[in-house]
């Protein structure tokens, strides 16, 4: 059972909730933090790193003295990555998608495959959670390898709570595709509001059941209700705007380990979610 | 040419309404809005949208089933497991390289060019805006980003504005790289959490990776004043000019309901005395300070 949780804007508590939910479930539970850009599951949960693995992406390197200088790699590049000269070829390796173009196209054998390192993923766990997050390395920008990577090692026996990068393109899409539940997170804002219709939006794309997540309440208006109510989408839980628990956050504590009223809130999230996973399951005539 | 670009790591801090605050400050300035995906700075600034242009970011590979002779080259040489088992593809997992359509025997995939989204010109009561809208689910965020930084730029130089003002996107990832190549400074806003500080070291060092000025700012500083004193310590420890400190105020979210920003809400509020305090000191800074470009000052 896989459920990520994501949020369009950032910054509205998708780290809060997927911290303190992966706290609630407790057992057999994976807890992937897929924001590779800005991970920060690891400064709330503090997980003992046990392993370190290098993510690489492939990237051409030109052997001259086989190239004919024919620019059939250059031509097959969608993303500028090559530029073939009289007796030179330039590889922009930040422009390479790593799509293998240039390497089947080039009728010499003369592009060979070579790694460059886009970041690494931590393996570790803490308080019975497994936990692995992506780390972009900085000035890299190709970010779904690194995703797709921490995913790789989704385990079908356990629950998978994935904390997705915020926006709508291609990481956030790399991280809840193929997910069975969307947490959705967003506060009582206008930018909050607006971005959680494009991110509603973006569930819709992948047709992936998703629930409401309202934190702050009470610190704007109520216009994300008015929508969930009317677009259909159950609002399963809202944390109230509340200065102690923006301290608690800011000083990376749990909340349900400072405030205990939230673990049964914690816990209920989980089970309405589980619900919803088995009831999407049965309409579409699947076992469980 | 100025640009200012206000970037944060974290998503959340306050970067579109610091942004938009700076707008009432800012003389002869042209706004540019390069969080494509999830754009705000609208919200506040209600643009009169003067021109809408597509944004035509990429390919999208379709298999002609009439031409289709099923031979499975496209399956073994897609690296991103884009064509299914029944010869379709994923517009979803397509990335738009074009390698089944060059190596396909039977010539049976197109290749047409993918609507990625829109970008606009508009007019705000602050000045020129230049601001996009990402498709849903689409790629190439980077290459809308630098059209339009590239579109405000033109514009600039055509009106004879000093100063791009650009509200930048989350992370440190694509779209940022592609926000602030060539800007003159960027400004990081801070909060005082361990994850806005997290944040921060990444965009600090991405800042130097490419060798722009970094400024900082604490947005709620008084939510935790011993992390925005981390903060600071770590700004001065890097090279980063610490600018100013606003306090945790709801005036942020009252004017950003009613589509203002914090001037035109309450020009007397404390917010405002300490953004203005905080432009202040930006304006101050050599690189930002000077009105003219250099090579006119030698003229």
């Amino acid at each position: 059972m896989i459920i990520s949780i994501a949020s369009g804007k950032g910054g509205t508590g998708k780290t809060t909730v997927a911290t303190n939910l992966a706290l609630a479930v407790k057992q057999g539970v994976q807890l992937f933090d897929c924001d590779v850009e800005e991970p920060n599951v690891h400064l709330f949960l503090h997980p003992e790193i046990t392993r370190t693995e290098p993510v690489n992406a492939p990237v051409p390197k030109i052997d001259l003295e086989k190239c004919t200088f024919c620019k059939k790699c250059m031509d097959i590049c969608q993303f500028n990555a090559l530029a073939v000269l009289k007796k030179d070829v330039l590889v922009f390796e930040n422009l390479c998608h790593s799509c293998g173009g240039c390497f089947e196209i080039c009728p010499e054998n003369a592009v060979i495959e070579k790694d460059r390192s886009l970041g690494v993923i931590e393996h570790g766990s803490v308080k019975g959670i497994s936990f692995i997050h992506g780390k972009l390395s900085v000035g890299q920008v190709m970010v779904p390898p690194i995703i797709k990577k921490v995913r790789s090692y989704t385990d079908p026996d356990m629950i998978t709570i994935i904390d997705a990068p915020p926006g709508t393109s291609c990481p956030v899409i790399a991280a809840m595709k193929k997910t069975d539940f969307i947490l959705l997170v967003t506060e009582p804002t206008p930018f909050g509001f607006h971005d959680l219709k494009l991110a509603v939006e973006t569930v819709r794309v992948l047709n992936i059941p998703c629930g409401l997540v309202i934190n702050r309440v009470g610190i704007g208006n109520d216009e994300v209700n008015q929508y969930a109510r009317k677009e259909n989408i159950p609002i399963l839980m809202e944390i109230p705007f509340d200065k102690k628990i923006a301290q608690i956050y800011s000083r990376g504590e749990m909340i349900i380990e400072k405030l205990p009223e939230y673990k049964e809130k914690f816990e209920a999230l989980f089970k309405k979610i589980v619900q919803m996973i088995e009831k999407n399951r049965e309409n579409n005539g699947e076992e469980k | 040419m100025r640009e200012l670009v206000i970037l944060s790591g974290k998503g959340g801090t306050g970067k579109t309404t610091i942004t938009a605050a700076f707008a009432s400050l800012a003389k002869n300035m042209i706004l540019c809005d390069t969080d494509v995906d999830a754009a705000d700075l609208h919200l506040i600034m209600k643009p009169d949208f003067r021109q809408t242009m597509e944004f035509k970011g990429g390919h999208e590979a379709i298999i002609n089933p009439d031409l289709c002779i099923q031979c499975g080259r496209c399956i073994e040489v897609c690296r991103f497991g884009a064509v299914k088992d029944n010869f379709e593809i994923d517009p979803i997992d397509c990335e738009g390289c074009g390698v089944c359509v060059s190596l396909c025997p039977a010539e049976a995939i197109d290749f047409p060019e993918t609507l990625s989204g829109h970008w606009y010109i508009s007019d705000t009561r602050f000045g020129p805006m230049v601001h996009a809208r990402l498709g849903i689910a689409q790629e190439n965020s980077g290459k809308l980003v630098s059209l339009i930084r590239n579109e405000a730029k033109q514009l600039a130089v055509k009106n004879h504005l000093d100063m791009i003002l650009t509200d930048g996107p989350p992370g440190i990832g694509c779209p940022v790289i592609a926000a602030i190549g060539q800007a003159t400074a960027i400004l990081i806003v801070a909060e005082p959490t361990v994850s806005g500080i997290h944040d921060m070291e990444r965009v600090e060092q991405l800042s130097r990776h490419f060798n722009i000025p970094a400024m900082v700012c604490i947005n709620k500083y008084d939510l935790n004043p011993e992390q925005t004193q981390k903060i600071e310590d770590i700004a001065q420890r890097t090279g980063v000019t610490v600018v100013g400190r606003i306090s945790f105020d709801q005036t942020f979210t009252q004017a950003m309901i009613q589509e203002k920003n914090i001037f035109e809400y309450d020009k007397n509020s404390q917010a405002c005395k300490e953004v203005r305090k905080i432009w202040d000191n930006i304006m101050s800074l050599p690189a930002l300070s000077s009105p003219v470009t250099p090579i006119l000052k030698h003229l």
